[in-house]
């Protein structure tokens, strides 16, 4: 009861000082606001890059074998757990397979870099992990209710990222992006020979790749709610901000919610 | 074999200089001292990772092994499943008892080997799960001998780095030392306990247990210690990767 009557007194106390600031803001409005630091911007756009193409690369060695198992073992007369609605392309050229490979090079390299400066500068505790205020449900609902309107979940004059989009960001760099490596890495079999661990932790090389699959199409469908999140927040504004580093975004509408959308 | 092992220990250290992998862009990588080229970016990212592999598998460990109630139903056969080649066929029709398999190259005593004397040698049989690039696996039994047992009884040569495999239907494949003398890798006349069938290689196919499916290649015809394979065909050091795939399979 006491917890609740102070978190709410929290809210309006911190949507009152958001007021006052974006009225700060609106007055300075020309002025450019800084928004991303150079490592982060390269890291996103190298990743981009990576990502478009291992997702390419992985739908063309995918083709070969549209079907997933679960298990050690599983090919095309064997029974499978789903059979993709895919067509079979047996006349692989190895093009599929060498740039997977060296798209993840790409990625494991560009994403360890990030993840290591991430930790080190204190950007992920401070800038993608949720604050206080923001884990109360009331709030969490709120965000979710934002989202929901489809055309913009907010606002984008934003000291800070929403909790939707900090909670999305977390999964994906700590949960999705680790499992996707280590399920690729337990179809590798020279991996295997020296970590057999792998299969156990996944149940098998056929449950590795399934698992691999789905966790792709979590990826993607992340890929597609953030371009349409930043389609719906004012898209020039936000590629601006995550190319140069700075964006003009200041004006008081944008500026109500505190949250940045991207 | 001691001097093989020391070879193998050489060879194994030698593999893991990433300088040469960034400085390999330009005028194509080189995975190996005189082993295969592949030039481009693609060179860089296969260099990665077969340095980064021979660095995991330094202590040369073996590939899981299963126990027969492993071994699946369904093993697919992919390309050649029963060479067109008139010798070939001839020998099948005899049951092979004209095959030879000539090994020679680099080695002291260059033998060609017939099926019943491969079979004499000692024997290893081993139950592993095959991955084909295509994305398929299947585990099946494997029986046969040691390559490191085949060379070391004709006498590899110091000089020897590279092992060369062609095949009846005409493949080929290269392999250093460090995959040739692993114990797994063995030449296998027997699958899930009988014969080798001819849709998976009769009478001898290879077995290279830590790559995948491709560089297990059927339907042995020969077999060739060198010292070098940059000088093979178009250099890329096996005839997939002629075709556009790696040379090195660890993934």
């Amino acid at each position: 009861m006491t917890d609740a009557t102070s978190d709410a007194t929290n809210d309006a106390m911190s949507d009152a000082t958001r007021g006052t600031m974006s009225g700060a803001m609106t007055a300075r409005a020309e002025m450019a606001v800084r928004r991303h630091p150079l490592w982060v911007r390269l890291a996103h756009w190298v990743n981009a890059g990576a990502f478009a193409a291992l997702a390419v690369s992985g739908v063309a060695i995918l083709l070969a074998l549209p079907r997933l198992f679960w298990g050690e073992t599983g090919a095309n007369d064997a029974p499978a757990w789903i059979v993709l609605p895919l067509p079979v392309n047996l006349e692989q050229t190895g093009w599929g397979r060498n740039l997977h490979f060296l798209a993840a090079w790409i990625f494991v390299l560009n994403g360890a870099l990030y993840l290591l400066i991430a930790l080190a500068s204190g950007h992920l505790l401070r800038r993608l992990t949720p604050d206080r205020d923001q884990l109360h449900p009331r709030h969490i609902a709120a965000d979710l209710r934002a989202h929901l309107r489809l055309t913009g979940s907010g606002a984008a004059g934003a000291r800070r990222y929403n909790v939707l989009q900090k909670l999305a960001y977390l999964a994906v760099i700590l949960v999705l992006a680790p499992v996707m490596l280590l399920s690729g890495l337990t179809m590798a079999p020279g991996v295997t020979a020296a970590y057999p661990e792998l299969f156990t932790l996944f149940g098998g090389r056929q449950s590795a790749r399934t698992i691999h699959f789905l966790s792709a199409v979590l990826l993607v469908g992340f890929l597609l709610i953030h371009v349409w999140q930043v389609l719906a927040n004012g898209p020039l504004d936000l590629m601006r901000g995550m190319i140069t580093g700075r964006s003009a975004r200041t004006s008081a509408d944008r500026a109500t919610s505190g949250e940045d959308p991207r | 074999m001691s001097k093989i092992t020391r070879r193998r220990l050489v060879l194994g250290s030698s593999t893991l200089g990433l300088g040469g992998a960034l400085g390999g862009l330009l005028g194509g990588c080189e995975l190996i001292e005189n082993g295969p080229r592949r030039p481009g970016l693609y060179g860089l990212s296969d260099t990665l990772t077969l340095a980064t592999q021979r660095f995991l598998l330094r202590d040369q460990p073996l590939v899981r092994e299963f126990g027969p109630e492993a071994i699946s139903a369904v093993f697919p056969t992919i390309n050649t499943t029963d060479p067109d080649d008139p010798a070939y066929r001839r020998s099948k029709a005899a049951g092979f008892s004209d095959w030879r398999l000539p090994v020679s190259g680099l080695v002291e005593r260059p033998t060609a080997f017939t099926l019943a004397e491969l079979r004499a040698m000692p024997a290893r049989t081993q139950i592993t799960l095959h991955a084909c690039e295509q994305g398929w696996s299947a585990i099946g039994g494997w029986t046969g001998v040691p390559l490191s047992h085949v060379l070391a009884s004709v006498g590899l040569k110091p000089e020897a780095r590279f092992i060369v495999i062609r095949t009846v239907d005409g493949w080929w494949d290269t392999y250093d030392l460090f995959d040739a003398l692993h114990p797994q890798t063995i030449l296998a006349y027997g699958m899930n306990g009988r014969d080798l069938p001819v849709a998976h290689g009769a009478p001898v196919r290879l077995r290279v247990e830590r790559q995948l499916g491709y560089k297990s290649l059927k339907y042995l015809a020969s077999i060739e210690a060198t010292d070098r394979v940059d000088g093979l065909g178009q250099g890329r050091g096996s005839m997939v990767s002629e075709l556009g795939f790696s040379w090195y399979a660890g993934i």
